[in-house]
């Protein structure tokens, strides 16, 4: 389509055409700056904002597009995390009884407090890109600085589950060359929480599995909450320098679209994998 | 189209939900519900909640169509995803007998 509106000559048709057409027009305007000028719809005004790239019509264009190139790389996002959900409903499809016993082993106390400080954050990022788009630079620095310390927070409290997961040695596989999986199984009537407590038709192998995709999952999450502590470093350095304003405030809104993508793995991730199968937790 | 700002109160008012929405899927786990509904009650409270998040978190409820689109994408590449795979788990166990 982009070769035929390179050549075709009622190329002024395409001023008609949506903000995305443009868009892809002005990058060839970029790369054959031999073109007749005369087609270039682009051109930024004279007094426009300096955060105007020259390839946008207008900040609103520019904004919009930024908007749906983020979403774009979450899609990818989705079919990436996607993979490991299906990869959790076919094994917990397979081994109900092993995925119920590991998972009740899970601290549903530490998860549930985690859960609500990823709300809290997400919160605070939405009020972050509220203050933003209204010019109240102050409140954004005070609600990222605010997003970025519940981010932590929920990091804090993994590594408290992480560790209690190292201690009852289920970290799967040789992960830990020096602390191989090696649970130890409670007799009936025994009640020691540190050890795993098996329903019936449960073998210690398909915990194990569970214990592969726990980690999978909650690390390939936490690997995005470290990501996303980089990106609001970023953000907060350039709010703080005074960069946003009610007319260019567009990092600051992407940026929380990908808080908020986070969370909402979280919010798949809490119930599928701390919740499911409580109610069989004193069948055993 | 300009840009639409979403309000302070209806953060408020989203956050609020998914707090609740949280509180019910942890009360509602420990419920002995009858066959699967158990899983059923739990993806459709997060469900609900990424919805929340979605629409009104990321301002998709007052986004161009463009951005619905690329979402409605998403979703229906993971179905294909999820039912090219189920199918073939689902129909594995045909084969033997059909072989004898």
């Amino acid at each position: 389509m982009l070769f035929v509106a390179q050549r075709a000559p009622g190329l002024f048709v395409a001023r008609r055409l949506p903000a995305i057409c443009n868009l892809h027009f002005s990058i060839f305007n970029f790369q054959f700056p031999l073109m007749p000028e005369g087609i270039a719809t682009t051109q930024p005004h004279a007094a426009s904002h300096p955060a105007l790239q020259h390839h946008f019509e207008n900040m609103e264009q520019q904004r919009e597009a930024g908007t749906l190139g983020m979403w774009v790389f979450l899609v990818t996002e989705i079919m990436f995390f996607g993979g490991m959900f299906l990869a959790y409903t076919l094994y917990r499809a397979q081994y109900p009884a092993a995925f119920v016993s590991a998972s009740n082993h899970l601290d549903i106390t530490l998860g549930a407090v985690n859960t609500g400080v990823l709300i809290v954050s997400s919160f605070t990022m939405a009020m972050a890109v509220w203050s933003t788009q209204v010019g109240r630079n102050r409140i954004t620095i005070i609600c990222l600085i605010l997003t970025m310390i519940l981010g932590a927070t929920f990091l804090g409290i993994k590594a408290v589950e992480y560790k209690a997961k190292y201690d009852d040695q289920l970290i799967p596989g040789r992960l830990i060359p020096s602390r191989p999986f090696k649970p130890k199984v409670a007799e009936p009537g025994d009640t020691d929480k540190h050890k795993l407590h098996l329903i019936e038709g449960a073998n210690v192998r398909n915990v194990e599995l569970f214990y592969w995709i726990y980690f999978a999952m909650t690390g390939m999450h936490a690997l995005h909450m470290i990501i996303g502590l980089g990106i609001m470093t970023v953000i907060l350095n350039a709010a703080w320098r005074g960069k946003f304003s009610a007319e260019y405030h567009a990092p600051v809104e992407i940026s929380g679209l990908y808080w908020h993508f986070v969370d909402i793995i979280w919010i798949f991730l809490f119930p599928l994998l701390y919740l499911l199968g409580r109610h069989l937790e004193h069948h055993g | 189209m300009s840009e639409h700002i979403v309000q302070p109160r209806i953060y408020i008012g989203i956050f609020l939900s998914l707090m609740v929405g949280t509180a019910l899927t942890v009360l509602a786990a420990f419920y002995d519900f009858p066959g699967p509904l158990n899983a059923v009650v739990a993806l459709t409270i997060a469900v609900i909640k990424a919805t929340l998040v979605v629409l009104f978190f990321m301002h998709v409820r007052y986004s161009g169509r463009l951005v619905w689109l690329v979402i409605v994408a998403a979703l229906l590449w993971l179905a294909i995803m999820f039912a090219i795979t189920f199918s073939d788990y689902w129909t594995r166990t045909w084969l033997p007998p059909l072989l004898g």
